[in-house]
């Protein structure tokens, strides 16, 4: 504690302060400092420094949370929650404060500390870097690097999902200052912060499936043809493909509509999620085109265990585990020399399984690899990406 | 003190999409012109629809990114934004003349300045000019060499040739390249044709795109043949017929793409007199001791 706070306390006390389990409040020639512990003192207004001592953390307090953090409703709640303020009365806060107190927020993981004066120090890493020695960790301080850092994997693919759970490891952020943890935060997971506030005051705007696909025009606009009136099924698909926990570390809370629930959980994240992003609207497009065909029935040739390896491939695709499997793994269907196999055996010259052809009138010209999934625009990637103009 | 939201279009597949739009937005933090600066993306986050949320103060200016008016500054931003009462009439443009309005973004009660885009101010003629300057190396380039600047076409949007014409005329009208042209991926005359159109035996190349990416480095470098194949890369100069295409990728990479920036905050309202005084000075200062 510093003269400065004490100060302040004193040019607040005329107000009467209450915070935190704590009051300070004028009263006649002195001041009257008391706890929700039951200590009260009433002191001389000469002797407020030495007495303010006695109460020095509950006073350091008192000035972090009205002249360090952040004052938007939204930015002091999430930091209030990071040390869980709201559940430790002050003396059991600092003293856990003193060894640091964690929390994970997505894969991020915080720990706070508290200096002398009440000053709050934010140290910020990936949650699988929780034990190892900072020396091993590449040091930032800057927010603004978070962007960078978000923005590929492990593996130096990009992640268009700020919210999917490949954030790379192996960074550091120490020392932030309450501003810049949060800053910091929301250059990891944009807007995060602000709707886990709207949430806890009852205030989320959550726009869902269906108000969701109105909105949309020029190419996105073929989405609302998706609902036909015949149910959810498909946007439970949507939900399982992309909104899983594996997948977002956001907690779905749009339905179908607002009657509506989706089937599927919305899975367990510590930030919700508001409506459909972009990334499920564009693959919502693409579903769009690719589930207005019709189902056919096909003769494959197949084994019973290369029957179960089609499954595999699937899962181990679905399921993000091909670079997982190990290159002599034959056992394993999704293994790439047993798909190669699989190529080799069952794939004729122009790619179709068994010999079938996807279009039966196309069969034997050879040429029928695509057919059936080209769109009326081309495959081009970047059709799916709209022109900056 | 109000608060900078640069908008801009981002990818899903292409990491450096969102880089241009990085750079802008880190130069004008520097020059702490506003208290806080944010970028948003229509496919990246944070989104359009969330990005007002993240922002502390009251009152907003909003620059799109874009290079013209048409789809996205006339529908989808204002509608992602939730701006009360937007219409495409408040900016009473003529395609290219766009500048302000002043509207409430619903879901957070905030004050949004809403901006013409970048592409059609005409401080962008300037950084046309400074991007033919970065990609010769030469502050004084002019005679001798002409000026392609090359655009999508109307296919999509009309307003978008109109802005390519509207700086090549402006451009033209300094004369300080011997020729300037107009040019279209899209239509005539086309980019793919760009030696036809030019006396000059050097000319250089400006796409007035706001990102690298599909169009800038696969599409123009193959159909003006600077390369049979993107992938290997091309010399600059590369000689295309007998002239020297000096061709510079988007012009929004150019770092004093941040002033157009500050100058649609500027002409709404913003007080950034020194801001842009300061910028200008260290993005041309920078391009000149290439």
């Amino acid at each position: 504690m510093n003269d400065a706070q004490v100060e302040a306390l004193a040019d607040a006390a005329a107000d009467g302060v209450e915070f935190d389990g704590f009051a300070a409040s004028r009263e006649g020639e002195g001041y009257v400092l008391a706890t929700a512990e039951g200590s009260k003192t009433l002191v001389h207004g000469d002797d407020l420094v030495e007495t303010a001592a006695d109460y020095a953390d509950y006073v350091t307090n008192w000035h972090f949370w009205h002249a360090e953090a952040p004052q938007a409703d939204d930015r002091w709640a999430f930091l209030r929650w990071l040390e869980r303020a709201e559940e430790h009365p002050v003396p059991d806060r600092y003293a856990e404060l003193d060894d640091g107190v964690v929390r994970t927020w997505g894969q991020l993981q915080v720990s706070v500390t508290v200096d002398a004066d009440g000053n709050r120090s934010y140290d910020l890493r990936h949650a699988d870097d929780a034990d190892r020695p900072a020396a091993a960790l590449t040091h930032y301080d800057d927010p603004l690097d978070a962007r960078t850092i978000a923005k590929h994997d492990d593996r130096g693919r990009y992640r268009p999902l700020k919210t999917a759970p490949s954030l790379q490891d192996g960074w550091r952020f120490a020392d932030l200052g309450p501003a810049d943890l949060v800053r910091t935060v929301d250059f990891f997971y944009p807007a995060t912060v602000a709707n886990w506030h709207r949430e806890r005051e009852g205030d989320l705007d959550v726009s869902h499936w269906r108000e969701t696909m109105a909105r949309q025009t020029g190419i996105y606009g073929v989405v609302q043809t998706w609902d036909r009136g015949e149910g959810h099924e498909h946007v439970d698909w949507v939900a399982e493909a992309c909104c899983d926990d594996s997948q977002c570390l956001k907690r779905r809370e749009w339905e179908y509509d607002d009657e509506t629930d989706l089937s599927v959980d919305g899975g367990a994240g510590a930030f919700p999620c508001r409506e459909p992003c972009s990334l499920v609207v564009s693959a919502a497009r693409r579903w769009t085109k690719l589930e207005g065909e019709e189902s056919r029935t096909y003769e494959f040739e197949l084994t019973p265990s290369e029957k179960e390896q089609v499954e595999a491939i699937v899962d181990a695709v679905a399921d993000g585990r091909t670079a997982e499997i190990r290159e002599a793994d034959i056992r394993d269907g999704a293994n790439r020399y047993r798909a190669r196999f699989l190529r080799a055996k069952r794939f004729d010259d122009a790619g179709n399984l068994s010999g079938v052809p996807t279009d039966p009138d196309e069969a034997g010209d050879g040429d029928a690899d695509d057919a059936g999934v080209e769109d009326e625009d081309g495959t081009d990637a970047e059709d799916d990406e709209e022109h900056d103009d | 003190m109000p608060a900078l939201v640069i908008v801009a279009h981002g990818s899903h597949l292409n990491a450096s999409s969102s880089t241009p739009t990085f750079d802008h937005a880190d130069t004008i933090r520097a020059t702490g012109a506003f208290d806080e600066v944010r970028e948003a993306f229509w496919k990246e986050e944070p989104s359009f629809r969330e990005v007002l949320r993240t922002i502390e103060s009251d009152e907003v200016y909003v620059v799109p990114l874009f290079i013209s008016e048409g789809y996205f500054t006339e529908e989808v931003i204002p509608r992602e934004l939730r701006l009360d009462g937007w219409d495409p009439d408040a900016w009473e443009s003529d395609g290219t003349s766009a500048t302000h309005t002043t509207l409430e973004a619903t879901d957070v009660g905030k004050t949004v300045h809403y901006c013409g885009p970048v592409g059609t101010h005409d401080a962008m003629s300037d950084v046309i000019v400074q991007r033919a300057e970065s990609v010769t190396g030469n502050s004084d380039v002019g005679e001798g060499f002409g000026l392609a600047v090359v655009g999508h076409g109307t296919e999509r949007n009309e307003n978008s040739a109109k802005a390519v014409e509207y700086h090549a005329d402006r451009i033209r009208d300094r004369d300080r390249f011997d020729e300037v042209e107009a040019l279209f991926m899209d239509e005539d005359p086309e980019v793919d044709d760009v030696t036809d159109f030019f006396q000059s035996d050097d000319i250089i190349v400006v796409p007035l795109f706001i990102a690298d990416g599909y169009h800038t480095r696969e599409d123009i470098p193959e159909d003006m043949g600077l390369t049979d194949d993107y992938r290997t890369g091309w010399e600059t100069p590369a000689i295309v017929d007998g002239h020297r295409i000096w061709y510079s990728g988007a012009v929004g990479t150019e770092p004093l793409m941040a002033d157009v920036v500050l100058e649609r905050a500027k002409d709404a309202g913003a007080d950034v007199d020194d801001a842009v005084a300061t910028v200008r000075e260290e993005t041309t200062g920078a391009a000149a001791g290439d």
